[in-house]
């Protein structure tokens, strides 16, 4: 049985879908202005490496990181209605990539188990 | 704390400070502009000891092989030998110096010896003093000068010196190039939106003539922004090179005041979304101010460009120079 980020298609998989994820979210006004002033190359870099480790790849992603990271967008009031409006643009992806639903469902539950880390509770 | 030796003399960095910092503070004269790793302007090589990874980040590898790094960037963490990187400049001398408008001046800059380097990369170019900025490279390098539009910032020590007081022939050093915002062949039939305001043009008007150059063929579509149409320049270099090259169209535009002139009015991101709607499978090049090349470069994103394909050069700014007390 291969794993989950084979089955995703590993590294292609992740190029294919970061920019129409980070789209998606960018155009999103509940969301968008978190990511205002914010370099969008290392974002990019950023949400491959967040997407690699949603897709079950290789990752060095640890809870610390996503607090820290996130302890200053927490201050600006991001709470769990941001969570759940990203984790459905990452679900929309997925979805226009044609990814089956099985494999859907493995994904957004490796993303939600960031939830705690990410609104820094 | 780690001891910086420079030139048979030896300093203490303080908690948290950088090498350039530390240099400057004890009165060394480090050539410095940007301070935030871009500019490459205080490049220095360590010849024993290790400096942190970070400060070579960007550079290339046979420099970060030989012990350089960015002193702005170096936090160090041991003792570390120190030395000028003197030998990557290259002479030169100011070959013409033309004001396009009151607030650009062309400089044509003669290097002693060929440079390498790609239309729309950076050079920094030095003063015999040690006063250093870098500017974009809007020639050629088959053009036997370098081209770089200089725009006159206020208290502007390079540029006031190049307005007011330089004369041509007058000696200084060109160390470079640097930067990945140029054209790469290989999809000569794939559209190109190049964008930007004030002096973000001369890279611009560079990769553009390399694309023309090198035999691209798909559409190149040139848009320089500016307040008010006393800020445009090279109109006229431009309007010719878009007759001659049908693949060429070249789009000025202003803030305020360009109706009488026939320009295009409006926020330049404005004036593009409007003839370009949708932007998937463009390559898009932006340059200058980076409040404009942020914004330009998340429009070209959400209008469908894919990330890979937008190459960006934000100028940043000198900080002003500090007070004599």
């Amino acid at each position: 049985m291969s794993s989950l980020y084979e089955q995703l298609g590993g590294q292609p998989a992740v190029d294919a879908a970061v920019d129409i994820f980070y789209r998606k979210v960018l155009s999103d006004d509940r969301i968008s202005a978190f990511f205002d002033g914010v370099d969008m190359d290392r974002q990019i870099g950023k949400q491959k490496a967040f997407l690699t480790m949603a897709f079950g790849g290789p990752h060095n992603y640890s809870g610390r990181d996503m607090r820290t990271a996130h302890a200053p967008l927490v201050a600006r009031g991001l709470n769990d209605s941001h969570f759940d409006a990203v984790a459905e643009n990452l679900s929309s992806t997925l979805q226009e990539l044609g990814v089956a639903q099985d494999l859907i469902d493995q994904v957004m539950a490796i993303a939600g188990s960031t939830r705690q880390d990410v609104l820094g509770r | 704390m780690p001891q910086l030796t420079y030139d048979g003399v030896t300093y203490r960095a303080a908690p948290g400070e950088s090498v350039l910092d530390a240099l400057l503070r004890q009165g060394v004269p480090i050539a410095n502009s940007c301070r935030a790793g871009a500019c490459q302007s205080c490049l220095l090589r360590a010849n024993s000891g290790q400096v942190p990874a970070a400060a070579q980040v960007g550079l290339k590898s046979t420099l970060s092989e030989q012990g350089y790094f960015l002193a702005c960037l170096c936090h160090p963490t041991e003792d570390l030998q120190l030395e000028e990187a003197g030998g990557l400049e290259v002479a030169a001398s100011l070959a013409a110096l033309e004001r396009l408008t009151p607030t650009v001046l062309r400089a044509r800059v003669r290097t002693h010896q060929p440079l390498h380097y790609r239309a729309g990369q950076y050079i920094t170019l030095r003063r015999p003093d040690g006063l250093a900025r870098s500017y974009s490279l809007a020639s050629l390098p088959d053009d036997h000068t370098l081209e770089l539009h200089i725009r006159r910032t206020p208290q502007g020590q390079m540029s006031g010196w190049l307005f007011d007081e330089a004369h041509e022939n007058d000696a200084v050093t060109v160390r470079g190039p640097a930067g990945d915002c140029f054209y790469t062949a290989g999809h000569p039939d794939q559209p190109l939106l190049l964008a930007g305001t004030g002096t973000g043009l001369a890279p611009l008007a560079g990769i553009c003539k390399d694309a023309l150059r090198q035999g691209h063929r798909g559409p190149i579509h040139l848009f320089h922004g500016a307040l008010r149409p006393e800020g445009l320049y090279l109109q006229d270099e431009l309007h010719t090179l878009a007759r001659e090259n049908s693949n060429l169209q070249y789009i000025p535009a202003v803030m305020e005041g360009g109706e009488a002139a026939g320009l295009e009015t409006g926020k330049l991101d404005t004036v593009i979304a409007h003839r370009h709607p949708k932007l998937s499978g463009w390559r898009g090049f932006v340059c200058g101010d980076p409040t404009v090349v942020q914004l330009l470069r998340k429009k070209f994103f959400l209008a469908g460009m894919a990330s890979r394909e937008i190459f960006a050069d934000a100028f940043l700014q000198a900080p002003a120079p500090q007070t004599t007390r």
